[in-house]
């Protein structure tokens, strides 16, 4: 059901190939996949609309350039204009004030208690004096709850067991954090629908009390088109100054979060991932508007082979694969570093575009089990130098690795390829290949 | 009326007045869908698909509705635009009709006793919530409760859990935090065997559905219930929020897949949100839509009625 946006747009630009520049009739379709695949995001119909006349704007008449296709390039339109929208940088939490007052405002579910008790956690670490006050007096137990996570992480709580006056004790938690010393003080609320007119009345009496510093209005990355209405309708009680997008570890592709920003226009501080207390993390807008799109992360890729590749050994290789003296021994050590990485069908998955064209192919672990085997049945000598492997060393290695002819022979081709290939890209100059990552990937059977 | 008749009536005003612009205009588009022909025309298709997107009923879904109207109207011709109104809201509320029959009420028989109803759900759906209205609802009609408390996870879970209990005046069978969830329910099943329960209904703690661990340990609490009734559970109650949008799917295919979901229940329905995924999800998997959620008093659970859900995404 959920196409990812690349391949939607891969389809729709079928029928543009050999147009030399993005007009009229060529974008209305494409167009019209991209508000769709926000659309099946969760971002609101009307914000969809809005966002694909400012894309469709500034794809006409650009010229389509020989190197890149015009998918590619709208693909780039439509994700720089996402992540301007998301917000440029990464904006830091406000902890100004003595004590700093941060109060915590959302619907019902959305994870107020779990990540007022996270941003203590945060804010602890940071070396401030943490205080949290336990205001929702109506759900049964969520006091205690607050209670048991900031034993958790050794955060004082304020309570007051049998008033039912959340404006009362959050005066009072003020008053308690300041003559306790607490640098920080998060105030926890009920959850409340916004047109609960007398709870929405509640909060702006909390607010005023305690004059925060900073509120944060706390949503689910689940939320559909509603997100639009509940977040204008808080922010037109509290302006609030920023958001924590909660749930963000579920696989949600999380267009409320382009919504919310969209119509109150506050940065997004912080996401939740995960339920453990240390799940808080920033925000990156880049990495939001690809996984609005649907368009892989290729970000985290690249982090993941950063981690696991040794950078010395890429290097080697790389020089090798310019000189031309790659040799089935580094191929060898290159799949063993590529497995290390993990599952090959989810890494292949982050590829932009290659999703959907493995979405149905079943690669396992073993995926380069007949490559390996192949290779090991080959004497160092030809592993050095395949040339040397003759029609009847061939039939040797294929008896060896329990594979046929027809598979030993397909994979000395495609080395043949690769080495090739790699010599036009030095040839091209200045290394041209990504550190490390391997060119066009020989896949066995 | 529908859903919003249990609103306070100032809330009730204030949300018809929101309404009441894309109401008239729809209206308008009605009344000016081409009466006699057999085309409907793009504008209002516009609106309809407006009205049906913004509901979260999502884009694949609102084809389908629309491709129905437009195969209808072609074939029925010279349609007013009363029969047009109608026509819509028939065709959506079908899809409704073939996930399944459900009771209609709370105190009919259960077919078994103890009848045992699992509830599962992602992370702040108001799966305990549910729970405390809905042995409200089975207490007040003469029936013999038990709860389970399987959330040994979240804080308080346990706590929150055993309030409702003593609101309701229903027995607890619970094991305090951290404890393994599939005991809690293998010793609630086996507290209501003996003690000759109507209905237990056992809480679980709210996991997202990419966690293979967590639904994976969800299969087992399942498993463990059918060593003391081989049947059991009965019930296994998909909690959605209503405010949830189309990721709404991929939670009804997961549960589905670890625990077989066979009856949904869609909360927050009081506020602005209009759980449109819920028809999308009814149609594709079958699952009948059993019980709503309209607000956080011990009432506020109703039975699905789809006549009255249909009416409130027009409203």
């Amino acid at each position: 059901m959920f196409e990812s946006l690349s391949s939607k747009l891969e389809k729709a630009f079928k029928t543009l190939k050999g147009q030399g520049k993005i007009s009229e009739i060529n974008v209305a379709e494409t167009v019209k996949e991209i508000r769709k695949a926000l659309i099946d995001a969760d971002v609101n119909y009307k914000i969809a609309k809005q966002f694909t006349d400012t894309v469709k704007e500034k794809a006409l008449g650009q010229n389509v350039l020989t190197s890149v296709t015009p998918g590619q390039l709208l693909t780039k339109i439509v994700n720089d204009e996402l992540t301007l929208l998301l917000g440029g940088k990464t904006e830091e939490i406000n902890l100004v004030g003595s004590p700093a007052v941060i109060l915590m405002a959302g619907l019902q579910g959305s994870g107020k208690t779990t990540h007022s008790a996270k941003l203590a956690n945060y804010i602890k670490k940071k070396g401030r004096t943490v205080m949290m006050s336990a205001c929702d007096v109506y759900r049964p137990a969520a006091i205690e709850q607050l209670k048991v996570l900031g034993e958790q992480i050794g955060v004082p709580v304020y309570f007051e067991e049998g008033n039912n006056n959340p404006v009362s004790i959050a005066q009072n938690a003020l008053k308690a954090a300041k003559d306790q010393g607490a640098s920080v003080l998060i105030v926890d609320t009920a959850g409340r629908l916004s047109v609960d007119e007398e709870m929405m009345a509640e909060i702006g009496n909390i607010k005023n009390a305690i004059n925060p510093n900073e509120i944060l209005f706390v949503v689910d990355s689940m939320t559909g088109q509603d997100a639009v209405n509940t977040a204008k309708a808080f922010n037109d009680v509290l302006d609030f100054s920023g958001v924590i997008l909660t749930k963000l570890d579920g696989d949600t592709r999380g267009g409320a979060a382009l919504s919310i920003k969209s119509v109150v226009n506050k940065p997004i501080k912080f996401v939740g991932m995960g339920e453990k207390m240390e799940a808080l993390d920033q925000f990156h807008p880049d990495r939001m508007s690809q996984r609005i799109l649907g368009m892989g992360d290729i970000v985290s890729l690249v982090e993941r082979a950063q981690q696991v590749f040794d950078e010395e050994e890429a290097d080697r290789i790389q020089k090798k694969l310019l000189k031309d003296q790659f040799t089935f021994e580094d191929f060898y050590t290159q799949i063993q570093q590529i497995k290390k990485m993990g599952n090959i069908k989810d890494l292949m998955a982050m590829i932009p575009g290659v999703g959907k064209a493995m979405k149905d192919i079943d690669i396992s672990d073993d995926a380069f089990k007949g490559i390996e085997a192949i290779i090991n049945s080959m004497t160092p000598g030809e592993r050095k130098t395949p040339d040397i492997i003759n029609g009847s060393r061939r039939k040797r290695i294929a008896n060896g690795s329990g594979t046929d002819i027809q598979q030993v022979n397909q994979l000395l081709k495609q080395f043949e390829e690769m080495r090739k290939m790699m010599k036009t890209f030095s040839k091209m100059g200045g290394g041209g290949m990504p550190k490390g990552l391997m060119p066009k990937m020989p896949f066995g059977r | 009326m529908g859903i919003f008749s249990f609103f306070s009536k100032d809330k009730k005003e204030k949300l018809d007045q929101g309404l009441e612009k894309t109401k008239s205009s729809l209206f308008d588009k009605i009344s000016k869908a081409l009466v006699g022909k057999s085309t409907v025309d793009d504008d209002f298709l516009d609106q309809l698909e407006e009205i049906l997107v913004t509901s979260d009923v999502g884009i694949e879904t609102t084809l389908k509705i629309i491709d129905r109207i437009q195969k209808r109207v072609a074939a029925d011709k010279y349609i007013n635009s009363s029969e047009l109104n109608k026509l819509l809201k028939d065709e959506i509320a079908k899809l409704f009709d073939e996930s399944g029959l459900y009771e209609n009420d709370f105190e009919s028989e259960k077919s078994n006793k103890p009848y045992v109803i699992m509830v599962v759900g992602v992370n702040g759906v108001g799966k305990t919530t549910t729970i405390g209205k809905l042995a409200h609802q089975f207490k007040s009609t003469g029936k013999n409760v038990v709860l389970g408390a399987g959330d040994t996870f979240r804080a308080a879970a346990v706590q929150q859990l055993k309030i409702w209990g003593e609101r309701n005046g229903v027995h607890v069978v619970e094991h305090g935090m951290n404890t393994d969830p599939a005991s809690v329910a293998f010793d609630a099943l086996k507290y209501a065997t003996e003690n000759n329960s109507d209905i237990v209904i056992i809480d679980t703690a709210g996991r997202l559905h990419n966690r293979v661990d967590l639904m994976n340990e969800l299969g087992k609490i399942k498993r463990v219930m059918s060593k003391i009734i081989p049947d059991a559970p009965h019930e296994v109650l998909l909690v959605l929020d209503a405010s949830t949008g189309q990721n709404a799917f991929e939670q009804a295919k997961q549960f589905t897949a670890a625990t077989e979901v066979n009856a949904l229940a869609l909360t927050k329905l009081d506020g602005t949100a209009k759980g449109g995924v819920v028809i999308g999800i009814a149609d594709l998997f079958k699952i009948p839509v059993k019980y709503i959620g309209v607000g956080e008093g011990i009432d506020d659970l109703q039975l699905f009625n789809k006549h009255e859900f249909v009416d409130s995404l027009f409203n």
